[in-house]
């Protein structure tokens, strides 16, 4: 079967597809669009962006992603629109357009259409674009202007209803499952959890792919075949947001975009660690279980969801499974997951209004960067003296990690200045990092340690983070 | 000369936006990369050195030549003529020739019939390394004693005896970091074979006619056979002033193996191993001062890791050298500046070539003193500045254009840097874990290629009969609005609209044996020389006019109205036709070389620069002492760009060159491993600023002044000069961290880039510090 998808509102249907061909390079050398431009093939520098529509019950939900790190099947059943789909028919400038080419906002140009492309998502509320101007280009690198005219621009830009009747209509033809075979490599595109579960069972070897984030660069730096893949986007059930009383749960298939405000509600802290993984681009792609699935010891969700009590649920066809996050992940690259299996959800307990938390990423540049130390606490107090203590890291050990010792110094101690200090220590014994490229053994261990530190100022009143006292 | 032109006077300078804009915003404006491709194509991709230093014992290539897609495999061996890409000093291989001298070198090149292809295929070489003793650090390449060339020496008085009578006296040492330039679209170049032997190269580079001759002395032709046009870049910064030529060499040298064009497209991660980035720098220092901050004697040492090659880091270490006073009379100075042969990527030309790591030495000793004598940094900055009787530079060059104290004293007054240093002083005390630092910093930048005959620039313009005009010089389009400068220059001399201007792709064919564009220069040598083009044909239609009239020429008048001529008035396309039909040439090239510069290197004395651009910012920051994380508060700059030629691109560059400045000093650390090889070669890692890395309060006044110079409009460049106002934040970081320790008269231990890591360490030495 094809792959079809509307572009300007016009059906592409492509017979014979590489699974792992990249949107961008479809579109740059075979569409001849060559206004989408490759700044990195990784996702990190935004130059690539395009919007692409997806049919959400009546409503035609924009993003903004990395076409660079797109593979060509997650396409199917969308809409998509580059740079050279705003002049209007008469070929003029959108106003967005006409406001940056005035105001200083391209020099070399380069990045030029792919901030166009963010911004524009945000004038036709795109997802994620109720962020500020800066969060919204955050995953759009500019080494020329310095920002200034771009984020004005931004501003200036008045929504605009974009009419999508259309598109809505001409989509609901094509929202069936897809598979195909291209040089012995198979792909699938499952539309159902029942689906996706049978496919498991007979390919037991595929790779699923869900937003491609981390996977893409398997193709487009590491020029790995990927075998027989399958991809995970067009599973509605998987991309469910249930938010009780007592609970978040997030559908595996749940973009981290589209999680931001559910998990903001849940806690404040959690949802500044989500305005910080990646770009938006990243975030619109990217999943929440597949942040958890590929076991990176450096994926900003696990150490936050490990400390407010998260647990995960795998299915597969003998059923359904359940355990503590922080289960999961055995040791470097090794994960709980049977053959057959899959990430299914994951469950937030609301924390209690009286909980103490703290999720603190630390990295060298504040937007889309990968953490250097991730820590996140949660500690709840009765009495003065602290009942109950999760503590859990990421980038300090070869997984996401609980620090036992330091929970133990906490638990059953007042909340005290004395009793974080000892837990400071306590920590230091827990892990044992490395030093690498993000950075030395000896930082991550200070740096971590200090992070008990800041809980308990912060705690007394003390004013801590430098995000949090940016107007003295 | 411009300033004598009475047009100059009376036209309104209105910024007119980069003249690719409305292409930019659209997705319209073509670079290399974004020409259809001939169905015959070649891509390219090299097979790299994965030693820092080794003898090549043998090669088998037959894995990559059996690899799908691949259609021919190049060593050294194939190379017709010179295996040369260096700028001068012919050490730079195109591919390895028995020896590699750093990770990730070009050992063979794989053509193959996608990009895809060609990448796999490069992966598949087997060569065998007998790995030789490699220096990677500066360290080590002190210890071996590797140099790429001798020490230089730049001094004047002596130091040492003023050290020794000095009142006070201190010494210190501090590293600085390289840069990538990470421009956003990476190299590529793309060759198309021509008959008899000719090739046309489609470039991404700074610096044209050096690619056109050394893709011709690799080919073993002639200069006259070899084209290169570079219609834009998607930014460069120095990286493609000469990187470049290796992949345009590469490019060339299949298409003239095979018959088929050839592109050399370089992947993001290759291109930052690859390529050449800032020198890294380490400071050490001597100074002696007085009870009020006047330094007497400064024996500044600089030692660089210039790489594998000697690339063009003698000049850059020169510059190093030239601004390690910035705005400063320093009395009895000796500068040894030390480059390092290091088997790392051969570091390179970026905005600043060498000047920014000279001035954050000099600023780096001013804190230093500060901190040491209990004084206001900015007060002893101001005590040290040129002013008269004290003008001379230590290369015996005089100041004549000193408007740094003045600019200084309006900054710190608009900036009220006084009352928010006070305040920072104040939030210090209130706060256990945050601290604020500010500090204004100047910036003094002299303007011209210290190698002296580099100064010179061609243009061709051409009038056509319909009035429309062609403008062409030797400079390229990085971003920086070159273009728009130029051919307003020449709308300015025939007071005709800028829609009548079109602007051409910068080619060898059309303006030969051009400089680079760089060392800020752009605008300076080209606008001259595409004014001086345009005026011989402005002056032919005004002889031509007043003959056919029998008017006087001073009867003549090019305005925005029309051309007067006596009563009449004619629209420019009416001349041109005019003019066609009475056999007048509307063509001319022009020509511009600046006057009046002079120095000898071997002393280190004379006049290397034209003039100075001047500027100072004022940062404001704020760090996290139990993380080390940091904030850039506020910012406000005035920045010299002499009469602007045009105000919004002049403050685009300023915003620009100091953020990215703010990049090099802050998030953007380059990591290396022991065996040579870079870690962060992809964004993933290498983190320039972000958006929100931009201060929310920043600020940026154009000076309102005038070249002293008769430069054209009198104006001044801007390309490099305020990278280095970013230098205010080094010093306003460094002030926060020595809050930690307010009562300690001892500057922190802090170097560049201030990651977190750095920031943290640099508190718990200077806390541990007697």
């Amino acid at each position: 079967m094809a792959v079809r998808f509307l572009l300007d509102g016009e059906m592409v249907e492509l017979d014979a597809v590489d699974p792992t061909a990249t949107v961008l390079d479809h579109l740059r050398y075979t569409m001849r669009r060559t206004g989408t431009k490759e700044g990195c093939a990784e996702g990190d520098c935004g130059a690539c962006t395009v919007l692409v529509g997806s049919l959400e019950g009546d409503e035609l939900a924009w993003r903004a992603v990395n076409s660079c790190i797109q593979f060509l099947p997650m396409l199917d059943g969308k809409a998509v629109m580059t740079v050279e789909s705003l002049k209007d028919v008469g070929g003029a400038l959108n106003p967005l357009q006409e406001t940056m080419a005035c105001n200083g906002s391209s020099q070399c140009g380069f990045c030029t259409p792919g901030f166009v492309m963010s911004l524009h998502g945000r004038t036709i509320g795109a997802r994620g674009c109720e962020l500020p101007v800066e969060d919204v280009i955050a995953g759009n690198l500019c080494r020329c202007t310095g920002y200034g005219p771009i984020i004005e621009a931004g501003e200036a830009a008045a929504p605009f209803a974009q009419d999508d009747a259309a598109v809505v209509t001409a989509l609901r033809g094509l929202q069936g499952s897809a598979s195909g075979e291209w040089q012995g490599r198979r792909w699938f595109a499952p539309r159902s959890a029942d689906e996706l579960a049978r496919l498991l069972a007979e390919h037991p070897d595929a790779r699923m792919i869900a937003g491609a984030t981390d996977v893409g660069l398997w193709v487009t730096k590491g020029l790995r075949d990927l075998g027989t893949v399958i991809f995970l986007g067009g599973i509605a059930e998987l991309a469910v947001i249930e938010e009780s009383a007592d609970a978040l749960t997030l559908g595996a298939g749940v973009r981290y975009a589209d999680a931001h405000a559910a998990m903001a509600r849940l806690h404040p802290e959690l949802g500044e660690l989500v305005r910080r993984i990646g770009g938006l681009q990243v975030r619109n792609a990217g999943t929440v279980g597949g942040n958890v699935a590929n076991g990176s010891p450096i994926g900003d969700g696990p150490p936050a969801l490990i400390a407010l009590g998260g647990e995960l649920t795998l299915r597969s066809m003998a059923g359904r499974r359940t355990m503590p996050l922080e289960d999961y992940f055995l040791g470097y690259g090794k994960q709980d997951r049977q053959p057959g299996e899959f990430v299914e959800s994951i469950r937030i307990p609301r924390p209690s209004a009286d909980a103490v938390i703290l999720i603190s990423k630390l990295s060298r540049r504040f937007d889309s960067d990968i953490s250097a130390v991730c820590g996140a606490f949660m500690l709840r107090v009765e009495d003065g003296v602290i009942r109950d203590a999760r503590v859990a890291f990421g980038g300090m050990a070869a997984t996401p990690k609980r620090a036992a010792r330091c929970e133990d110094a906490l638990l059953g101690q007042p909340f005290a200045e004395a009793t974080f200090a000892t837990a400071a220590e306590a920590l230091k014994a827990d892990f044992d990092p490395l030093t690498d490229v993000r950075g030395s053994a000896a930082y991550r261990v200070e740096a971590a340690a200090n992070l008990l530190r800041r809980l308990w100022l912060r705690s007394q009143g003390v004013a801590v983070a430098v995000l949090e006292a940016l107007d003295g | 000369m411009a300033e004598r032109d009475p047009a100059w006077k009376v036209l309104p300078k209105p910024s007119h936006p980069h003249d690719s804009a409305r292409l930019h915003v659209a997705g319209e404006a073509r670079y290399a990369d974004d020409l259809t491709e001939p169905a015959d194509m070649l891509h390219l991709a090299f097979g790299q050195s994965s030693e820092a230093r080794a003898r090549i014992v043998s090669m088998d290539l037959s894995k990559v030549l059996a690899s799908p897609g691949v259609v021919a495999v190049y060593t050294a061996a194939d190379i017709p003529g010179a295996n040369d890409v260096s700028p001068f000093a012919g050490d730079d291989r195109l591919l390895a020739d028995g020896e590699v001298l750093c990770h990730g070198q070009a050992v063979f090149l794989v053509a193959a019939t996608s990009q895809r292809a060609a990448r796999i295929a490069a992966r598949l070489g087997q060569i065998e390394y007998e790995p030789l003793p490699a220096a990677v650090t500066v360290a080590q390449a002190q210890a071996a004693g590797s140099h790429i060339e001798p020490a230089q020496r730049m001094a004047r008085g002596d130091a040492a005896a003023a050290l020794a009578a000095s009142p006070h006296r201190l010494s210190g040492r501090f590293a600085m970091g390289g840069q990538d330039h990470f421009y956003l679209e990476g190299q590529v170049s793309v060759a198309t074979p021509g008959e008899d032997g000719q090739v046309h190269v489609l470039c991404s580079t700074q610096h044209p006619s050096e690619v056109q001759h050394l893709v011709a002395h690799m080919l073993h032709v002639s200069s006259a056979d070899v084209t290169v046009e570079v219609r834009r870049m998607g930014g460069a910064f120095g990286g493609k002033e000469t990187q470049a030529a290796l992949f345009a060499a590469a490019a060339a040298l299949v298409a003239s193996k095979t018959g088929r064009p050839a592109k050399f497209r370089c992947d993001r991660d290759d291109d930052m191993v690859m390529t050449g980035k800032r020198h890294p720098f380490e400071i050490a220092y001597q100074v002696g001062f007085d009870d009020a901050g006047h330094l007497l004697a400064l024996s500044l040492h600089l030692a660089s890791a210039c790489g594998a090659t000697v690339d063009l880091s003698p000049a850059i270490n020169d510059r190093a050298m030239f601004h390690s006073d910035n705005c400063y009379f320093l009395p009895d100075v000796e500068v040894v500046s030390e480059r390092l042969k290091t088997n790392t990527v051969s570091a390179t030309a970026f905005r600043g070539f060498g000047g920014p790591q000279g001035m954050l030495a000099i600023e780096r000793v001013i804190d230093d003193v500060a901190m040491a004598l209990g004084l206001d940094p900015l007060d002893v900055r101001v005590a040290n500045l040129y002013g008269p009787g004290r003008e001379t530079t230590p290369y015996a060059m005089t100041v004549a254009d000193n408007v740094a104290p003045q600019i200084i004293a309006r900054l710190r007054q608009t900036a009220r840097y006084d009352e928010r240093a006070r305040a920072v002083e104040a939030f210090n005390a209130a706060n256990p874990v945050l601290k604020k630092g500010i500090a204004l910093t100047p910036v003094k930048f002299g303007i011209s290629f210290t190698t002296t005959h580099l100064n010179q620039a061609g243009a061709l313009v051409h009038v056509y009969a319909d009035g429309s005009i062609q403008v062409n010089h030797g400079g390229t389009e990085m971003g920086q609005g070159l273009y728009t400068k130029v051919a307003r220059v020449v709308a300015d001399v025939f007071a005709v609209p800028m829609e009548t201007i079109r602007i051409t792709a910068t080619r060898t064919d059309k303006v030969p044996n051009t400089s680079a564009t760089a060392a800020s220069s752009g605008a300076d040598l080209n606008g001259m020389a595409a004014h001086n083009a345009a005026m011989t044909i402005r002056d032919r239609l005004t002889t031509f006019l007043a003959r056919t009239y029998g008017l006087e020429e001073g009867a003549v008048h090019f305005t925005p109205g029309g051309v007067i001529v006596g009563a009449e008035t004619l629209d420019f396309g009416q001349v041109a036709r005019k003019a066609h039909i009475g056999r007048i040439s509307l063509s001319s090239t022009g020509y511009y070389a600046t006057p009046g510069i002079e120095y000898d290197r071997s002393v280190f004395k004379g006049r290397p620069f034209y003039y100075f651009a001047y500027g100072a910012a004022v940062s404001e920051v704020v760090i996290d002492t139990l993380t080390g994380e940091h904030k850039v508060l506020a910012v406000d700059i005035i920045h010299d760009v002499g009469r602007s030629l045009n105000p919004v691109i002049d403050k685009g560059q300023i915003e620009g060159g100091f953020i990215q400045g703010q990049g090099w000093l802050t998030t953007e650390e380059l990591v290396w491993d022991g065996k040579g090889r870079l870690l962060t070669h992809s964004p993933a890692t290498y983190k320039i600023p972000t958006a929100s890395d931009r201060p929310k309060h920043f600020t940026v006044t154009l000076w309102d002044g005038e070249n002293v110079e008769p430069t054209i409009n009198r104006s001044k460049a801007v390309g490099e000069p305020p990278f280095m106002l970013a230098i205010s934040v080094f010093s306003a970081l460094n002030r926060a961290v020595a809050a930690t320790m307010p009562d300690k008269r001892a500057l922190p231990p802090l170097d560049a880039p201030c990651t977190p890591e750095h920031i943290l360490k640099a508190i718990a030495a200077h806390k541990a510090a007697v």
